[in-house]
C-alpha cells in the first residue's frame, strides 16, 4: 500500500457526537479516551481475550477500524518516469479504427476477469495471423498512429511496428518485464531494451524457459552471429537432444563460413536430427568442406556427355552409402520407401552448391534442356528443385519453372516434364513476389483453379491486382461452367483473405451480374460472386475508403 | 436523434461474448436488405440460414427488440447486427414500414400506459384490500426482522467466541468455518450478514497484513450486527442503512413512487460482473447539477443482457428514486426524458478532486455508512504507473509528489496497461471507486486528436 495511515485529525468522523444521531454503541464515542493502540488490539485479537483480555476489543476495533478508514492519506509517489514523446502522425479514421478492434484478439491479456477467449471484437485466428498484419501493414503505410488504447492489444503482433509506431508503445514497455516473453522473435527493429546488459542474458540463457531460451538465442543471433555462437557453444554439450536441433535451427539466421567448424562438429552429434539439420546447414555453406565433398559425389554421379545426337547428361547414381556419405549426413536407407539409389542421388544433388554445375557444364536453362539417361529426369530434377529451393537460388528457380510453359509449347515428347505443383510453389517463394504472383496468375489462366491452391497460399498478400483478377476469372469460369462451389471452398479461402481491397469494386460488379447457378437454400449459395461478397464482408483492410491516404 | 451511437456502446448491450462475434459478422451491409431508421427506431430483413430472411426491428428507446428469429439471445445478434450497420452509417433515413410500424406503435402504447398506471394505480386499488396486503406483509416483515434479530445475535456471540480463543487460529480453519455460519444467516434471511461472514473466511488467505484486515472485518461486521440489535432507536436514515447492509431489500416500485431527483445526470462509468448465475452491470451516475453520485445497478440472468446500457460519458436526462440511507448512492431509474446526449464539448472532461479530497470523499461517507469498501469519486490530473510495489496513481501536480494504490482485485491487467497506453506517462482525469483497498480504475478520459475519448478500463 502505497497510502499511509496518519491518525485522524480532521475526520468529522470523530469531531461529532455520535450518540446523538447513531446510537450504534460505544463506537462512535469512545475516541476520546485512552485506548489500546490498534497493534495491540491485532495481538490480542490474535492472542485470544482470553490470555490478553481487553474489554470490548469489537468495539474498540469498529472505532478504529473505521478511523483508520476514513483517516488514509496518499503515499509518496514513486519518480514519474519521462512522459511518452507526443505522436505527430494522423489519427485512424472512424472506420478504420473500428476495424481494428474487430481484428484484435479478445481483451485480457494476462490473466484478469476480461480475459478469456472470443470476447471482443471477435479476433479468431485466421484474422489475427492473415489479415492483421495486412491491416497493420497498410495503416503503417499510410502513416497513422495506433489508437492509444489498443497500443497494448497490438505490440504483440508482428508487423506492429508498422503502425504503432515507437513513440508509444515502448513507454509502458520499460517497465514491463513480464512482458519480454510475449515478444515475438520478428520484433527486431523495436525490441525492448531487455538484452542490453550481458548478465540477465547469461542467466536467461542458463535459467530461462525453452521458448524464453530460443528466443534470446535468435535475437542474439540476429544482433552478434558470433555471440550468439559462443552462447550456445558454451552449453552446447548439456542440452537435450530435441533442444539442440532447435537451437542449431536458429543459426540459420546469419550462417557464414565461421560457423562450419562448429557445424562441422555437429555432423558427430549423437542425435541423427541433430546430423541432418547440421548437414543441411552447411550444405547451404557455398564454400563449405561438406559442400565441396558433395559436389565432388554430384559431379561424379552426373556426367555431361556429347553422343552423336548431341549433348545428353548420363546418370550413375552410387551403388552403396559409404561411412563418408553417412557422416555427411546421408542415410543408409531410403527413408520413404522410395528406391535407395534414387534416394542417395537425391540427397548428394539437393545438398550441392548449384554454382558446381555451372562451372562444370554450364547455365541451368541449357542443362535443364538436356535429355537425361535412364529415366533419372525425375530425381534430378527433384533434387535440384529441393537445391534451388534450399539455397535460395532465384536463377535457378525461374529456369525450372519455367519448364512446364516450353512443355505446352508443343515440344517432342523427350522434353522435361514439369515440375510437381508442390515443388513449385516452394520455388516460387524464393522469387520475388511480383514474379510469383505473375507466375502464379499464368498458372491459373493455364490449368485453372484444380491445383492452385497450394501457389496462392504461398503468394503474399494481399494480392496485386493481376493475380487476384486471374482469381477471379478463374471463379467466374468455374461457376460458368457449373462446377460445385464448395470443390473451390479452399481458394475461396485465401481469396477472402488475400485479394486486394481495390478488388471490391470488381467483386461488386461481379455480385450484381452473376445469377446464382445453385437453389439458395442448400447449401448457401457460394458462386464466385458470392466469394466476393465475403471477401468484402471479411476484407480486414478495410474497404478502400476506410483507410485514405492523409491530405 | 442525430447522434448514431457508438459501437462500444452497441456492443455493450450484446448478452455475451458470442453474440458480439456474431453481430460483428452481421454489421457488414451484405445480409441486409430493407433496412432504413428514422429518429427512433431502424428496421431491416437479414438473410440468414433459412429460406426467408428475419424481420428485425429496434426501438431505441429503451432500447427494445423485435426479431423474429429463434434465437433465445436477447437481444439477438440480428437486432446487434443492425445496430452495428447503423452505427456505422449503413442504414438511410426512411419511413418505417408497416410490419415495423405495427410493432413499435403498439410498443410506444404500452409505454405510455405503464408510464401512467403507477400513479394511478393505489388509487384504483381497493382500500380494504390494499390494507389487507398491507397486514400481511407487516406480519411477513416483522417475522422476518425477528429471524435476522436472532442471527445477528448468533453472529455476535461467534465472533465473541472466536475472539476468546485468538485469531492465530484463522488460516489453518480456512473458508470453511465461516461457510457453516454464513449459511445460517441465509437461513436467518440476513443475506448481507452471510456475505460478510463468507469474507471473514477469506481475509486469512488474503497475504501479508491479514491479522490488521481481520480485525477490521471483525470489528466492522459486529458493528452491524450490534447496531441492527437496537435498529428501532437509530434514526431513520442510519436504519436504512443497517437494514440494507444487513440484507433487506427495498422494493423498486415502491421507490419509484417518490421522492423522485431530476437532473442531467452525467454517465461516469459501467463495469460488469458475472458468476454463473447472474450478470451484475453496475452503471455509475452524477448529476451535474447536483454533483450528487448514483448508482444503477442492473442484473441478467446468463444470455440475457443486463437491462440497462447508459453510455459512458453522456448526459442522461432522468429522473432517479435513491434506495433509503445515512449515505444514499444507489438508486432506481425512473422516467428518462430524453436520449443520452454528448455533454457541450467545453465540459467533456468531468471536474475531479486531488487524491487529498477524493480520500477526504471517502471519509466523509464512512461518517455517514461506516461499512462502505469505497466511494466513487472522479480523480484529476493523475499518471498511472506500474511501480515497484504494484500499480499506483501519482499525482505530481504540487509540491510534494503523491499517490494512492490500485486495487486491483476487479481490474484486469490488460485494462491497465490500456491505461498507461492512453495515458503515456501525461496526468489524465480517472473515474473509478476510492477505498481502503486502494482505488479501483473505471473510465478515463484522455485527448485523441482534437477529441476526448473515454476508455473502460474494466470492460
Amino acid at each position: 500500500m502505497t497510502c499511509t495511515r496518519t491518525r485522524p485529525q480532521n475526520v468529522p468522523a470523530q469531531n461529532r457526537n455520535p450518540q446523538e444521531d447513531g446510537q450504534v454503541g460505544p463506537v462512535w464515542a469512545g475516541l476520546d479516551r485512552p485506548e489500546p493502540d490498534w497493534p495491540d488490539l491485532v495481538t490480542a485479537a490474535l492472542l485470544g481475550t482470553d490470555r490478553r483480555p481487553v474489554p470490548a476489543l469489537l468495539d474498540l476495533a469498529a472505532t478504529q477500524a473505521v478511523a483508520r478508514r476514513a483517516g488514509l492519506r496518499p503515499g509518496p509517489a514513486a519518480p514519474l518516469p519521462g512522459a511518452a514523446a507526443a505522436d505527430p502522425r494522423p489519427p485512424l479514421p472512424e472506420a478504420a479504427r473500428r476495424r481494428l478492434t474487430m481484428l484484435l484478439p479478445a481483451r485480457g491479456g494476462s490473466g484478469g476477469a476480461g480475459s478469456g477467449g472470443g470476447a471482443g471484437g471477435g479476433g479468431n485466428l485466421a484474422n489475427l495471423n492473415e489479415l492483421l498484419p495486412q491491416w497493420l501493414a497498410a495503416a503503417g503505410r499510410h502513416g497513422y498512429r495506433c489508437p492509444a488504447p489498443l497500443v497494448p492489444r497490438c505490440w504483440t503482433r508482428p508487423g506492429r511496428a508498422a503502425s504503432c509506431g515507437r513513440t508509444r508503445w515502448p513507454w509502458p514497455v520499460r517497465w514491463a518485464c513480464g512482458w519480454r516473453n510475449a515478444t515475438p522473435t520478428g520484433a527486431s527493429s523495436c525490441a525492448p531494451p531487455a538484452g542490453d546488459s550481458p548478465e540477465p542474458d547469461r542467466q536467461l540463457w542458463q535459467e530461462g524457459l525453452f521458448a524464453e531460451r530460443v528466443t534470446h538465442l535468435t535475437r542474439l543471433r540476429r544482433r552478434d552471429p558470433q555471440a550468439a555462437l559462443a552462447l550456445l557453444r558454451s552449453t552446447w554439450s548439456s542440452e537435450r537432444a530435441e533442444d539442440r536441433l532447435l537451437f542449431l535451427d536458429a543459426l540459420q539466421e546469419g550462417l557464414s563460413a565461421r560457423d562450419e567448424p562448429f557445424l562441422e562438429a555437429a555432423l558427430t552429434d549423437r542425435a541423427k536430427n541433430v546430423r541432418l539439420t547440421a548437414a543441411e546447414l552447411l550444405s547451404t555453406l557455398p564454400g563449405s568442406a561438406l559442400a565441396r565433398r558433395m559436389a565432388r559425389r554430384a559431379l561424379a554421379c552426373v556426367v555431361l556427355t556429347g553422343t552423336a545426337d548431341g549433348a545428353r547428361m548420363t546418370v550413375h547414381p552410387p551403388t552403396v552409402c559409404d561411412p563418408e556419405m553417412q557422416h555427411d549426413g546421408i542415410a543408409p536407407a531410403s527413408p520413404t520407401g522410395r528406391a535407395d539409389r534414387a534416394f542417395w542421388l537425391g540427397e548428394i544433388v539437393a545438398a550441392t552448391p548449384l554454382d558446381t554445375w555451372v562451372t562444370a557444364y554450364g547455365p541451368p536453362e541449357a542443362l535443364l534442356a538436356l535429355p537425361v539417361s535412364d529415366a533419372w529426369q525425375q530425381d534430378l530434377l527433384d533434387a535440384w528443385a529441393r537445391a534451388a529451393v534450399r539455397q535460395g537460388d532465384a536463377r535457378w528457380a525461374r529456369a525450372l519453372l519455367s519448364l512446364p510453359s516450353r512443355h505446352r509449347d508443343g515440344r517432342s515428347t523427350d522434353a522435361p516434364v514439369p515440375v510437381p505443383v508442390g515443388s513449385a510453389a516452394k520455388l516460387l517463394a524464393v522469387l520475388p513476389s511480383e514474379e510469383q504472383a505473375d507466375w502464379s496468375a499464368a498458372f491459373l489462366a493455364d490449368h485453372g483453379l484444380a491445383d492452385a491452391f497450394q501457389l496462392l497460399v504461398a503468394c503474399p498478400a494481399p494480392w496485386p491486382r493481376g493475380l487476384g483478377r486471374a482469381v477471379l476469372d478463374a471463379l467466374v469460369r468455374a461457376a460458368a461452367a457449373g462446377g460445385y462451389p464448395w470443390s473451390h471452398s479452399g481458394v475461396i479461402g485465401v481469396a477472402e483473405r488475400a485479394l486486394a481491397p481495390e478488388a471490391a469494386d470488381e467483386l461488386a460488379a461481379l455480385a450484381e451480374h452473376t445469377v446464382p447457378a445453385w437453389p439458395r437454400p442448400s447449401p448457401p449459395g457460394r458462386d464466385a460472386a458470392a466469394a466476393g461478397r465475403d471477401a468484402r464482408r471479411a476484407d480486414p483492410r478495410a474497404r478502400p475508403e476506410e483507410i485514405p491516404g492523409p491530405r | 436523434m442525430d447522434d448514431r451511437w457508438t459501437p462500444e456502446h452497441v456492443l455493450s448491450l450484446s448478452p455475451d461474448a458470442a453474440s458480439r462475434k456474431a453481430a460483428s459478422r452481421l454489421s457488414a451491409p451484405a445480409p441486409w436488405t430493407g433496412t432504413g431508421s428514422d429518429d427512433r427506431a431502424l428496421w431491416g430483413h437479414c438473410q440468414g440460414s433459412g429460406g426467408s430472411p428475419y424481420r428485425t426491428v429496434v426501438d431505441l428507446e429503451g432500447p427494445a427488440y423485435q426479431c423474429s428469429c429463434p434465437s433465445r439471445k436477447f437481444p439477438c445478434k440480428h437486432a446487434l447486427g443492425l445496430l452495428l450497420l447503423w452505427s456505422a452509417g449503413g442504414t438511410g433515413q426512411d419511413r418505417a414500414p408497416d410490419w415495423a410500424a405495427g410493432w413499435l406503435d403498439a410498443r410506444r402504447e404500452q409505454d405510455r400506459l405503464r408510464r401512467e398506471r403507477p400513479r394511478g394505480e393505489p388509487a384504483a386499488a381497493g382500500a380494504a384490500a390494499g390494507g389487507a396486503a398491507r397486514a400481511t406483509a407487516a406480519g411477513r416483515l416483522a417475522r422476518r426482522s425477528g429471524r435476522v434479530a436472532a442471527g445477528a445475535a448468533e453472529l455476535q456471540v461467534r465472533m465473541a467466541d472466536q475472539l476468546r480463543s485468538g485469531l492465530a487460529d484463522a488460516p489453518r480453519q480456512g473458508a470453511a468455518a465461516w461457510g457453516g455460519v454464513a449459511a445460517r444467516m441465509v437461513d436467518a434471511q440476513a443475506p448481507g450478514l452471510a456475505s460478510r461472514a463468507r469474507e471473514l473466511g477469506a481475509v486469512p488467505a488474503s497475504g501479508p497484513g491479514w491479522p490488521s484486515r481481520l480485525l477490521e472485518e471483525y470489528g466492522l461486521l459486529h458493528l452491524l450486527a450490534s447496531g441492527y440489535g437496537r435498529v428501532d432507536t437509530l434514526p431513520e436514515a442510519l436504519a436504512a442503512t443497517v437494514r440494507a447492509r444487513v440484507g433487506f431489500t427495498v422494493d423498486t416500485a415502491e421507490l419509484l413512487r417518490g421522492p423522485l431527483v431530476r437532473d442531467s445526470w452525467l454517465v461516469l462509468g459501467s463495469s460488469d460482473s458475472a458468476d454463473e448465475r447472474l450478470t451484475t452491470r453496475r452503471i455509475w451516475l452524477r448529476g451535474s447539477r447536483s454533483g450528487r453520485p448514483a448508482l444503477l445497478l442492473s442484473f441478467g440472468r446468463p444470455g440475457a443482457a443486463p437491462e440497462y446500457a447508459l453510455p459512458t460519458g453522456m448526459l442522461l436526462d432522468a429522473e432517479l428514486a435513491f434506495h433509503p440511507g445515512a449515505r444514499p448512492l444507489r438508486a432506481a431509474l425512473g422516467t428518462r426524458f430524453s436520449a443520452p446526449a454528448a455533454p457541450p464539448a467545453a465540459e467533456a472532461v468531468p471536474p475531479g478532486l486531488s487524491l487529498d479530497a477524493a480520500l477526504d470523499a471517502y471519509g466523509r461517507a464512512l461518517e455517514d455508512d461506516p461499512w462502505l469498501d469505497s466511494w466513487p469519486v472522479v480523480l484529476e490530473a493523475v499518471v498511472p504507473l506500474p511501480g515497484a510495489l504494484g500499480w499506483e496513481l501519482a499525482d505530481h501536480t504540487g509540491p510534494q509528489p503523491v499517490a494512492i494504490p490500485v486495487d486491483r482485485r476487479s481490474t484486469p491487467d490488460s485494462g491497465l496497461w490500456r491505461l498507461a497506453a492512453v495515458s503515456g506517462g501525461r496526468p489524465l482525469t480517472l473515474f473509478g471507486e476510492c477505498g481502503h483497498r486502494g482505488f479501483t480504475p473505471i473510465t478515463a478520459w484522455y485527448p485523441d486528436g482534437n477529441r476526448i475519448r473515454t476508455l473502460g478500463v474494466t470492460a
